[in-house]
């Protein structure tokens, strides 16, 4: 029973395990002095970007630490005897970490526009949540076990709930409740158990390159249908990868407020699923343990499957948040098929898609958002003519867009090219036509929207008289626009991280 | 030293004597200071108990220098040191609770009686859960049972009589039922001892008589701790019976008995006779299976919160039971870790209940609406509670689950661990129901201004206290899941 409670090395400013607390650290008590501050609404926004700045420059810190040192694993405690709360960090979650800690900068600056512009209720709470959801999605990228990425996943569902439900109104509630209920049952019902049984089999829930089950399969504890019973129960159970059937909460959380959707899309709640079906695939199951186990090949096609499904109901979609949203869910299945064709390359395609399509698909939002601040429309149809009037959000939808088909120069290119570099490696041709027919079903649900908006007339009945969004919205779309661009002729640093996940996998 | 030897009989005697004294001090405020003194030293003593046992072994204690068997043994081993301290934490937090709670639902004129009788039953219960002897078992049983049945009708509502004579019946069946079984084991064995039964029912377990006990002690004891479908009397009674003696009750009452389950059938008939020769463990899973889908089924559908989170208590009552019944040290650990664990999140919870009762005067659902502004304290620590029943990551209920699925895994019962993380599910659907109601719907239709109505401290002061333990204990595993091991490894070692 006895033992050290923390375990690992924590002295000095070199250390690693000290920065990666603060990582958990920073937003959790940024959260602590916003809810303090709520009365001054000007002071809690300042805290909110000094916190997120000190974030970013913290994930910054931890990176360089890791190129020089290497990554160590801290131990804070035992929660059952062998299985501890422990933090590593890794390519992968050093990826993570860095396109959320920096689109929460962003995204805050956009947030005070876009709760302004809207004169939103309950903002305090709004920036509480918000924080907390950050630290959370901080300890997934961190986790240096399954137990402990499982517990920061569910305080990230639970920290997004009242951020879904923001508005309190009846279609907010019932959002919430396809929320959460289909991201906790998913959660508890299958993850939780997928967990239990790897503990049960594996006796370690440890991230390590090369898998956990490759020890047991070899002493014949388990075979080939467990495994895929097991990938079935994690890929499934991680609702936030919304992979088909798992991901109407995904559409069913479109009524909160724009940020949320951004946080929800881009930053935080979809990534961490794809980045823990990432983790999972490369650090519990092994890439070559699943690549020789035929019991696990159907991922391929259900992550295809849902790529060309998701795409078809996006170009049905009038409600421009929903085409998103769907468009979303087509996005995050590229990750998911990419790590499941099983070869290096694609898994550095992977990761890599996770930052691309953070950053275009937060562009996107943030424009989607931009037109209902000012002109208080939401639907595709109603778009006609409005980039003249709003130059800058639209020609950021435009960047967002061709990103998502995946068109130069926009980093969307990059790791379209991974994924089928790692394709074409390995002989899957579906996987292959899979990213061509998806490439044009994203043309067909994105390029009209573009032309929509900068070449047709407006309608003679539209006699609202509007410009340009709110500063800070203004600044914060077309940052991440540029970034989308920036990633494009300057990937190192995502890549170089990539890079090392396709070695160490 | 001298006073430690006499640890296990000063946990009873302390509670059992100062109770006359409540009566005889009348005044509400003494009554209170003499119980709350009682039940914080009986607190104590169980703590330097459960350390003793961990430490040095198992603690016998021969009543009035009577050496057993023929004299009455009080014995204390790491199981019901740590029963006797949860029981004892419980009632000692619970006390601090009830003073405010008793002035408002039962009066300073009456509450002298509340605090008497709230000792007897800590009396009872402790004394259960010390006893190492059968029959002495049923004594302490019915001082804790009598005392319960008055505690139940203080309560303010008019139900609460049939409640307390509902309980009552039953609970007269349950301690008859029980009483037939130690004569009979009596007649065959002519012993009373629990380690001296367990010696001499060795090499007797065809004889008819040893069966039949068996029958009427499984009965007995499943109606006492409520196992479903003997939980009839336990919804009426945690609904009716004031706040206080609701959240003593429920996370003390049905505990113990599930102590003596466990001190039955494995200390005295063994686990190969209860689990191996009689098909105890396939009834007990099958039941409590049973009870974890029907009861938490039933919860979702109840408005009163108190009788929802009583069906809920039924529902984790299977929980426990079904770790028992898998008779492995894994299942064993978790059914013990659980019920430490639940007493901690549902006492937490109707302590909440209580604040609740306090400021709005009701525990319906469709008064609970806007309370998330108006008492968001309490509000906090129902959700906090909530997590705990669903079994959310960091809160004590993670634990038991992990600890119970582990346990059905290690068997090779998949389908059984599908089951209890299905069942949690339902928890879910009870609790949120709740949580939309307090922080989405307006305050209710009788037109009253949302005005902050936030609990007294000394209510939230414990119900906190509970809360904030049902998370330590899902954060820091140490204590909680090392107690119940060695718990678990007592009782199977023993048989």
């Amino acid at each position: 029973m006895g033992g050290e409670f923390i375990t690992g090395e924590l002295i000095g400013v070199e250390s690693i395990g000290i920065a990666m607390l603060w990582a958990l650290l920073i937003p959790a008590a940024g959260s602590l002095v916003i809810a303090w501050l709520g009365r001054w609404p000007n002071l809690r926004e300042t805290v909110t970007l000094v916190t997120a700045g000190a974030l970013f420059i913290d994930v910054l810190w931890i990176v360089e630490l890791y190129s020089r040192n290497g990554g160590t694993a801290l131990t804070l405690w035992e929660i059952f005897p062998g299985l501890g709360l422990t933090f590593t960090a890794e390519p992968l979650g050093l990826l993570f970490a860095l396109v959320a800690s920096s689109l929460w900068i962003v995204n805050s600056i956009y947030s005070i526009g876009y709760m302004r512009g809207n004169g939103e209720q309950n903002q305090t709470r709004f920036y509480i949540c918000f924080a907390v959801a950050i630290a959370s999605t901080m300890w997934v990228a961190f986790a240096g076990n399954m137990l402990t990425l499982f517990i920061g996943y569910e305080v990230l569902t639970l920290s997004t709930y009242p951020l879904v439900t923001h508005s309190g109104k009846p279609e907010a509630i019932r959002g919430g409740r396809t929320y959460l209920g289909i991201l906790i049952s998913t959660s508890i019902g299958l993850l939780l158990l997928g967990l239990l049984m790897t503990w049960n089999i594996a006796g370690t829930l440890d991230f390590t390159p090369g898998g956990v089950l490759a020890a047991p399969l070899a002493a014949g504890a388990i075979g080939g249908p467990m495994i895929g019973l097991l990938l079935f129960l994690y890929v499934f159970g991680i609702g936030k990868a919304a992979l088909m059937p798992v991901h109407r909460w995904l559409p069913a959380a479109m009524v909160a407020p724009t940020p949320v959707s951004a946080l929800l899309h881009a930053v935080a709640v979809v990534k961490a699923g794809v980045f823990t079906v990432v983790k999972v695939i490369v650090y519990l199951f092994g890439v070559d343990l699943l690549a020789n186990t035929p019991e696990a090949n159907w991922l391929l096609y259900v992550a295809g499957f849902t790529i060309i499904a998701a795409s078809v109901i996006a170009l049905r979609q009038d409600n421009l948040k929903r085409r998103l949203a769907y468009s979303t869910v087509s996005q995050l299945s590229y990750v998911v098929m990419a790590a499941a064709i099983l070869a290096p390359i694609s898994v550095v395609g992977a990761a890599m898609h996770i930052a691309a399509h953070a950053f275009g698909k937060i562009t996107l939002f943030f424009a989607a958002g931009s037109i209902y601040t000012v002109a208080h429309k939401t639907e595709v149809s109603q778009l006609d003519g409005i980039g003249r009037r709003m130059p800058w959000t639209m020609g950021a939808f435009t960047v967002g867009a061709l990103s998502m088909i995946g068109v130069p120069p926009t980093v969307g290119f990059v790791s379209k090219w991974f994924i089928l570099q790692g394709a074409m490696q390995t002989e899957q041709f579906v996987a292959v036509a899979v990213v061509i027919v998806s490439t044009l079903l994203n043309a067909a649900y994105f390029l009209p929207i573009v032309h929509a908006a900068f070449f047709r007339p407006p309608p003679d009945d539209d006699h609202a008289e509007h410009g340009e969004a709110p500063l800070p919205i203004v600044i914060a779309l077309t940052v991440t626009a540029m970034g989308t661009i920036i990633l494009f002729f300057l990937p190192d640093l995502p890549l170089g991280l990539a890079r090392q996940l396709g070695i160490g996998g | 030293m001298i006073a430690s030897v006499h640890f296990p009989i000063l946990q009873i005697v302390l509670p059992l004597l100062l109770a006359p004294v409540c009566v005889l001090l009348r005044g509400a405020r003494l009554a209170w200071f003499t119980a709350l003194t009682a039940s914080w030293g009986a607190f104590g003593i169980a703590v330097a108990l459960l350390y003793d046992v961990l430490a040095g072994g198992p603690v016998s204690y021969a009543v009035g220098g009577w050496n057993a068997p023929w004299g009455i043994e009080l014995r204390v081993d790491a199981a019901n040191a740590f029963v006797l301290t949860i029981v004892a934490g419980i009632g000692a937090v619970v006390m601090i609770f009830a003073r405010k709670s008793v002035e408002h639902e039962i009066g300073d004129s009456r509450a002298y009686l509340f605090y008497s009788a709230y000792l007897l039953c800590l009396a009872g219960l402790l004394g259960v859960t010390v006893t190492g002897d059968a029959f002495n078992l049923f004594v302490f049983l019915e001082i804790s049972s009598l005392s319960s049945y008055v505690l139940i009708s203080l309560g303010k509502d008019r139900r609460a009589l049939y409640a307390a004579y509902q309980y009552l019946i039953l609970g007269t069946i349950g301690a008859t039922f029980y009483l037939i079984g130690v004569g009979l084991l009596y007649q065959v064995t002519g012993t009373l001892n629990m380690m001296d039964l367990a010696q001499r029912i060795g090499g007797q377990e065809d004889l008819r008589g040893v069966h039949v006990a068996f029958a009427f002690l499984t009965v007995g004891i499943s109606l006492k701790l409520a196992l479903f479908p003997l939980h009839f009397w336990l919804p009426n009674a945690y609904a009716y019976a004031p706040s206080a003696v609701t959240g003593f009750m429920a996370a003390t009452a049905t505990k113990v008995s599930v102590y003596v389950l466990l001190r039955v059938f494995f200390t005295i008939f063994g686990v190969d006779f209860s689990f191996g020769q009689m098909p105890l463990g396939e009834i007990l899973m099958i039941l409590a299976v049973a009870a974890m889908f029907a009861a938490s089924t039933v919860a979702i559908f109840q408005n009163d919160v108190k009788r929802m989170l009583a069906y809920s208590s039924v529902a984790q009552i299977g929980y426990i039971v079904l770790g028992i019944g898998m008779a492995s040290v894994t299942g064993v650990q978790a059914g013990v870790l659980h019920l430490f664990n639940h007493a901690l999140i549902k006492g937490g919870l109707f302590l909440a209940m209580g604040c609740i009762a306090y400021s709005i005067g009701s525990t319906h659902i469709r008064d609970l609406g806007g309370l998330g502004k108006r008492m968001p304290w309490t509000a906090a620590a129902f959700v906090a509670g909530g997590f705990g029943l669903i079994g959310i990551p960091m809160t004590a209920g993670f634990v038991s689950k992990w600890y119970l699925v582990l346990a059905a895994l290690e068997q090779g019962w998949w389908w059984i661990a599908v089951l209890i993380l299905l069942s949690s599910l339902l928890a879910v659907l009870y609790v949120w129901k709740v949580v939309e109601r307090m922080y989405f719907q307006p305050a209710g239709g009788t037109g009253e201004t949302v005005e902050r109505a936030e609990a007294p401290l000394g209510l939230l002061i414990p119900t906190w206290i509970l809360i904030v333990a049902s998370i330590w204990f899902g954060i820091d595993t140490r204590l909680s899941a090392g107690a119940a091991l060695e718990a678990a490894k007592t009782l199977l070692g023993a048989g």
